[in-house]
């Protein structure tokens, strides 16, 4: 692929001469990365020193990911550089950054699960004795003086998979710091941990931190940021807004600053194509109580009228999509219950919530809603068939008028009703979705991210669509990341905050200083 | 085909795909081609019957297989349920024909529920569960039947086999019956549709609130009892029932047919009338290499080679040297 290449022995001059304070080990300098006429960073400049902990922050799209894997040599930047140690370096894969002490936790494992603990850590640079086969009674005594060094005491024998997600996380930690890693980067590592697991992490990371070794941490959970972390970078639309020790600041600062929108700055000028909030007076046709899912919500509450708009808000993790699966039957709950308009449905399953009249627009267009090789005609009629067949057989002259109805009232753009759906934008794909559940004549519309990837356009088309279902009578929850979108869609806004119901926002409280406010878990101003 | 088509897509693409859906016709063509110039008394009325008999099991069984396979599945027992239909025929052809056979496709319709239930209520992979019965299946055969082979002289069963109405075997009559059922299942009913969809996306197939479980489940009782007929119609042509051996690597010209025949293995498609043209072209190849005297083994070569070559034109790469 190229012909430059790092390696770790050619330039590592701070080996073996401890941590130097405030001396970059790593650092993106004026790094730019572009997909396509997308610019996913913008001139970034992020450092991080031996023994600091970095936070690194931003929404969804603000270029996190992107910067991790630029500098961890899953993408190469189209400008600027990677200076390791204060010397440029080129990483050709992510082999070559891991050998040169950069290493990446995800929040999925990436060891070998079937093996045992011992083995995952040593993988591939076993001890050996005699005749080169591997000392596994070694490996063992090492592994488990390794592990206890960080206060871990785990059967190294056990298969990885046997252990707690926790644990897992704590070995491919130990095997990455026992390697030679200078720089840890964690990307979420608590979004499937317990409590405790959360404290053992975190314990962890301050001995790594104390040994001088430089750790970059995603995520979203405020409380960990100002636990474990220093200083903090915020990423937004794929340039830096702010650097900064983590003292000092506000909850209410860095949701601002992540978001791009100051609280001071209210009342502006309508950013979306919403007419109004829409709110109702009938009684709730959606009542979802006590929702609870272990890891993901707890107790949650959701009241809809027909005819009304409730926004979810909570930054990204907060329980937004799971609370909208759990109502739709996607995922089963651990307890609560969910009825329209008086009459319980049955949880846990996607049939019986559409036949109650509850539908979902699923947040992951591609891989959970459309059907790419299949017709636009062929997925709009999806969820509808039986309705459009008699005796099991397909009627093409129903099809054909349902199909006809939502490509003219939608505008769906495609050369025909049998074009593959995989060929339209994604704003004409969306639309497909919602033509697909609106033939089934819902009560109660879900809609996650309804407006994710999709042109300026169809986006307005989209929430135009919003407003004018909802005149129509349809009870319609609304999740969205846009914080303009949900202030200015919605009615009412209900706000959760990691799995519960932080506050709800109503009335004239139904404003971007508020929801930021309550988003930053601080008490919503008077 | 379409002018439009031909425009909007980059000339790459259209010869790829020209060659995914016309290819077997186009190879069929070559047979005949070759044949017409080499083989004396290919083009004869017997032989095109005889050729017809011959494709029919391996061809029931294939359309059953293009539906497992449209799912993101795969049938491996469907030798078993040919094997299980055809070790029951003897011991109640006493009752007559239609009571025997009704009954031996109840018995490969319990291998279909067997394979359906594993995969579509308890999750196993199709591979798996089908291959368990695939093994189990041809025992239970063999037990059924004390591991003897029972020869069959009612001259109503045998019929099906052997018999015809003017020019046309009943075999043929029924393979076209089912093709034409089958066809029709595929295009024109909502289990079809949601067949192909399951195949496309499972996620969002559930997400959509398709029955998922029922549709998979349906799908290899379906195969299984296609493989059933083809049992039965395997048996009255020899005259015996050998569950020995009847049906051995049927699964493997099944799946060679359907994916010779344009369908995916990655699912998503069903291709009815291609799977039919898969079929017929092994067979076609088949009975050429017989003809000049090639031995079986090469036989078995050429079905490999065309295999490999329908999967790597599937996958778009065959052009462009």
């Amino acid at each position: 692929m190229t012909t430059t290449s790092f390696r770790a022995d050619a330039a590592d001059p701070a080996a073996g001469a401890g941590p130097v304070a405030d001396a970059p080990v790593l650092r993106a300098d004026h790094v730019t990365k572009r997909f396509g006429g997308v610019t996913a960073l913008d001139d970034v400049t992020f450092s991080v020193a031996a023994g600091e902990s970095m936070a690194l922050m931003g929404e969804n799209g603000a270029g996190k990911s992107t910067l991790i894997k630029v500098l961890t040599g899953v993408y190469r930047p189209d400008d600027g550089r990677i200076l390791l140690g204060g010397q440029p370096a080129v990483f050709a894969r992510p082999l070559d950054a891991q050998r040169a002490g950069v290493s990446t936790i995800y929040q999925e494992v990436n060891l070998i699960p079937l093996m045992s603990v011992a083995q995952n850590i040593y993988l591939g640079r076993e001890p050996r004795g005699r005749l080169g086969l591997i000392d596994a009674r070694r490996m063992q005594s090492d592994a488990r003086e390794l592990l206890s060094a960080y206060g871990i005491a785990v059967d190294v024998r056990r298969p990885l998979r046997s252990c707690a997600l926790g644990v897992q996380q704590m070995v491919a930690l130990a095997r990455a710091v026992s390697i030679n890693a200078r720089i840890v980067i964690m990307d979420e590592p608590t979004s499937s941990l317990e409590a405790r697991e959360v404290e053992t992490l975190f314990r962890v990371i301050r001995m790594l931190r104390d040994q001088g070794i430089a750790i970059v941490y995603v995520s979203h959970r405020m409380d960990e940021i100002f636990e474990v972390c220093e200083s903090v970078t915020v990423l937004r639309d794929g340039r830096v807004v702010h650097v900064g020790p983590v003292q000092g600041m506000t909850r209410g600062e860095l949701v601002s600053l992540m978001l791009g929108r100051s609280i001071d700055a209210v009342r502006r000028e309508g950013a979306t194509a919403f007419r109004s909030g829409h709110t109702s007076d009938a009684p709730a046709v959606l009542e979802a109580t006590g929702l609870s899912r272990k890891h993901e919500i707890a107790d949650v509450d959701l009241r809809v009228r027909p005819g009304e708009v409730v926004g979810l808000g909570g930054l990204l993790g907060s329980g937004r999509s799971e609370t909208l699966k759990a109502i739709a039957g996607v995922t089963a709950v651990d307890a609560g219950t969910v009825t329209v308009s008086g009459a319980p449905v049955r949880g846990g399953s996607v049939s019986a919530a559409i036949r109650a009249g509850i539908v979902m627009l699923p947040e992951d267009r591609k891989a959970e809603g459309i059907v790419p090789n299949l017709s636009v005609r062929d997925n709009i009629v999806l969820a509808a068939l039986p309705r459009l067949s008699r005796a099991g057989f397909t009627s093409t002259a129903k099809q054909d008028a349902v199909v006809d109805v939502f490509m003219k009232r939608l505008h769906i753009k495609a050369s025909s009703p049998d074009q593959p759906v995989a060929e339209l934008s994604g704003g004409n794909q969306q639309k497909v979705m919602i033509a697909r559940w609106l033939a089934m004549s819902p009560r109660v519309l879900l809609l996650d991210e309804p407006t994710r990837g999709i042109d300026v356009g169809a986006k307005a088309e989209v929430q135009a669509l919003i407003d004018e279902l909802a005149s129509e009578g349809l009870a319609i929850v609304l999740v969205s990341s846009e914080i303009e979108e949900v202030v200015e869609g919605s009615g009412r806004v209900v706000v959760l905050r990691e799995g519960s119901v932080q506050t709800e926002l109503t009335g004239i409280h139904v404003d971007e200083a508020s929801l930021l406010a309550a988003l930053a878990g601080t008490e919503v101003p008077e | 085909m379409s002018q439009t088509l031909t425009v909007a897509l980059p000339r790459r693409a259209t010869v790829v795909g020209f060659f995914q859906r016309y290819g077997v016709y186009l190879a069929i063509v070559i047979v005949l081609v070759v044949n017409l110039a080499v083989t004396p008394n290919f083009f004869t009325l017997d032989n095109v019957r005889v050729q017809l008999v011959q494709v029919v099991p391996v061809l029931i069984v294939a359309l059953g297989m293009a539906l497992a396979i449209g799912t993101e599945g795969i049938d491996l027992s469907v030798g078993a349920s040919m094997a299980l239909a055809a070790a029951v025929i003897p011991l109640y052809i006493g009752y007559g024909v239609v009571p025997a056979a009704l009954i031996a496709l109840a018995c490969s319709l319990l291998i279909g529920l067997a394979n359906g239930v594993m995969i579509a209520v308890i999750g196993v992979q199709p591979i798996v569960a089908t291959l368990s019965l695939m093994v189990a299946g041809r025992g239970i055969a063999l037990l059924v039947a004390g591991e003897q082979l029972r020869s069959v002289t009612d001259p109503g069963f045998l019929a099906l086999g052997r018999g015809a109405i003017g020019p046309l075997p009943w075999s043929v009559l029924i393979a076209a019956v089912l093709v034409a059922i089958v066809a029709v299942l595929v295009s024109r009913t909502t289990f079809g549709k949601q067949l192909v969809a399951l195949g496309g996306s499972r996620r969002a197939a559930e997400l959509a609130g398709l029955p998922v479980r029922r549709i998979l489940l349906v799908t290899y009782l379906l195969s299984a009892a296609l493989a059933g007929v083809a049992g039965v119609i395997g048996t009255a042509r020899l005259g015996a029932s050998v569950p020995s051996t009847l049906g051995n690597l049927v699964e493997l010209s099944a799946i060679t047919a359907v994916v010779v025949g344009g369908t995916p293995l990655s699912g998503g498609q069903v291709r009815v009338i291609g799977t039919v043209a898969g079929a017929l072209l092994l067979q076609l190849i088949t009975a050429t290499l017989v003809k000049h005297d090639v031995s079986d083994a090469y036989s078995q070569i050429a079905q490999a080679v065309i295999i490999l070559l329908a999967v790597y034109i599937q996958r778009g790469r065959a052009v462009q040297r």
